[in-house]
């Protein structure tokens, strides 16, 4: 089916609720409706979060034409060579991304303003067109080696996530969702499709700021909300700082990145009236395909079991509708929302369903995953696999470290050793915390060397970017 | 009637609507409330009655499925009927709820 059904039923039963904004559900399948008639071959959205997201989405989909939502951030060269790839269409574009666009073949360029005018007049119903292959989205990532590619999610991807996942208006009239992941990311476009389905009102907030998400959170009585790791340890050094609570919150999930289990500690002391939620999915999974749930939170907590309680670090289970196994320490999995496909390259879903996601992994006895990151990650020291994330944890672990990362280094006689990069808030040497690891973990997994920076290299999606630091570890 | 994925159809004798979610594996006849449903831009037929035996109710929102033939559709619209192939009533699909991740 078409994700644009997903809508036309909530607009059909609550259609006089708020949906976005101050839009209803109505008003919103109207928009999109009347974009439906303005988009071309695709419709290329370059933008901050506001309506014009999910109205492109839908318009998008009721036209039966790809939502490439891109990254405004990108430098005007990959901007222009990621749109010069996704053209001909129509772009929605941030007022301040026009001049940027001048002179691609075959773009018809709306900024928000105007694309939000002319829909604004609605348009007649006709019904969506029915191909549940056709492509709904297509998400350029960057990867580590520059080239941008474009994952290709199917209607029929999309719609098994959401029906699979989500009951159909399992909201009550009162829920809200603050939304602060940018559109061009996977969680970006799997809220506004979850809370559209469940009837839950969405709440954008256009550019993140701790101040401005708490204040929204507070002044929306927002009762739900996902943030990356970076959000949610700057969220919470501005509530203990300012002393305010955010007493609607009901339920905070989280994903996107390694999360430290001391800011999930934190987290729980508080907000002690919300659910935690850590989901683990990829763009090529549709989304989130494991979570640890708001009870698995609290039994690890309260738990004297050091298995139990290391599970505050997994991902959780996978969802019922999602098949999972480890091979060789990689994460494969297989179930309907999996796409596993890139423009022009092709899928890496075997013949038999199963995708290997490249990244490691392992299992538990009560069959909780714990991600160890990206196999290009792993260190290979002497024929032995280290997992950064293993040594990351043990670092963050010493009261005076803030936040670590450890990548693998060229050496002549190991192949590769580890080194790592370390975010201290007190005094700390690097021999303390070598001889720290060392009585935590095998000696192979010390860093040789230890670099100390005021603050480590994120994306704005809380991803670490390793590759700068690979960069200053070669300098 | 070809029943692919993708395709909607409607009750000839009540509201329920619904949308192929998996099609079957051979071909079969979707029923609403024991008649054989139509395309969702057709014309009702005259004079199709709801039969007592398959007259349950559809639930908007629900999914229903039958094992043997794979088939899987969801309810866009809710109505009087009961949904069935070739007779059989189909199961409603349990969902477990599951907490928000997004």
């Amino acid at each position: 089916m078409n994700i644009s059904m997903l809508l036309e039923m909530v607009a059909d039963t609550i259609g006089g609720q708020v949906a976005v904004g101050t839009l209803t559900y109505a008003q919103l399948f109207e928009r999109a409706t009347a974009g439906s008639k303005l988009v071309g071959d695709r419709l290329i959205a370059i933008d901050i979060n506001s309506e014009a997201v999910p109205i492109g989405l839908f318009s998008a989909a009721l036209a039966g034409v790809p939502y490439v939502p891109v990254n405004y951030r990108l430098s005007d060269e990959q901007l222009r060579a990621v749109v010069e790839r996704a053209a001909p269409g129509t772009a929605v574009v941030d007022p301040d991304v026009v001049a940027r666009l001048e002179n691609i073949d075959g773009l018809q360029v709306f900024d928000r303003p105007s694309f939000l005018d002319t829909v604004a007049a609605g348009a007649d119903r006709s019904d969506a067109p029915s191909d549940p292959d056709a492509i709904a989205v297509l998400l350029f990532t960057s990867g580590t080696t520059g080239t941008p590619k474009a994952a290709v999610l199917r209607h029929r991807h999309l719609t098994s996530y959401v029906l699979g996942s989500v009951d159909f208006l399992g909201s009550s009239p009162d829920d809200a969702a603050l939304v602060s992941v940018p559109p061009y990311h996977i969680a970006g476009l799997a809220a506004v499709l979850s809370s559209v389905y469940s009837g839950r009102r969405i709440v954008y907030l256009p550019q993140f700021t701790p101040e401005a998400w708490v204040e929204v959170a507070r002044r929306e009585a927002i009762t739900h909300a996902m943030v990356v790791p970076t959000m949610l340890g700057r969220i919470l050094d501005h509530l203990e700082a300012s002393g305010e609570g955010l007493p609607a919150l009901r339920h905070l999930s989280y994903g996107g990145g390694r999360m430290p289990v001391s800011v999930i500690e934190r987290a729980l002391t508080l907000l002690p009236g919300a659910g935690f939620v850590n989901a683990y999915g990829l763009t090529e999974t549709s989304s989130t395909i494991a979570i640890l749930t708001p009870d698995d939170h609290r039994e690890a907590i309260a738990s004297d079991d050091p298995k139990v309680r290391a599970r505050l670090g997994s991902v959780g289970q996978p969802l019922p509708t999602v098949e999972l196994e480890i091979r060789d320490g990689e994460i494969w999995v297989r179930g309907e929302q999996v796409s596993g496909e890139y423009l022009g390259i092709g899928t890496s879903v075997r013949d038999d369903g199963w995708f290997p996601t490249n990244d490691g992994g392992r299992v538990d006895e009560g069959g909780y995953l714990f991600v160890d990151g990206r196999l290009d990650d792993v260190i290979v020291r002497g024929g032995e696999n280290l997992s950064p994330g293993e040594i990351e944890d043990v670092l963050v672990q010493h009261p005076a470290v803030t936040e670590a990362a450890v990548l693998g280094m060229p050496d002549d006689e190991w192949g590769e050793v580890p080194i790592a990069f370390v975010v201290a808030h007190d005094a700390v040497t690097e021999l303390e915390l070598q001889s720290w690891v060392r009585d935590r973990l095998r000696s192979s997994r010390v860093p040789v060397r230890i670099t100390f920076l005021d603050e480590l290299p994120y994306s704005e999606t809380g991803k670490l970017l390793r590759r700068v630091l690979r960069t200053k570890s070669e300098s | 009637m070809e029943l692919k994925a993708g395709s909607r159809w409607r009750s000839a004798v009540c509201d329920t609507e619904v949308v192929v979610v998996r099609a079957p594996s051979g071909s079969a006849s979707l029923e609403c409330g024991g008649q054989p449903m139509i395309a969702h831009d057709a014309e009702r037929p005259d004079g199709a009655t709801l039969d007592d035996a398959f007259a349950g109710g559809t639930q908007m929102g629900k999914r229903f499925a039958d094992p043997e033939s794979g088939i899987e559709v969801l309810a866009t619209k809710g109505g009087a009927g009961s949904l069935s192939l070739d007779g059989q009533l189909l199961a409603l699909k349990d969902a477990k709820p599951l907490p928000s991740s997004d």
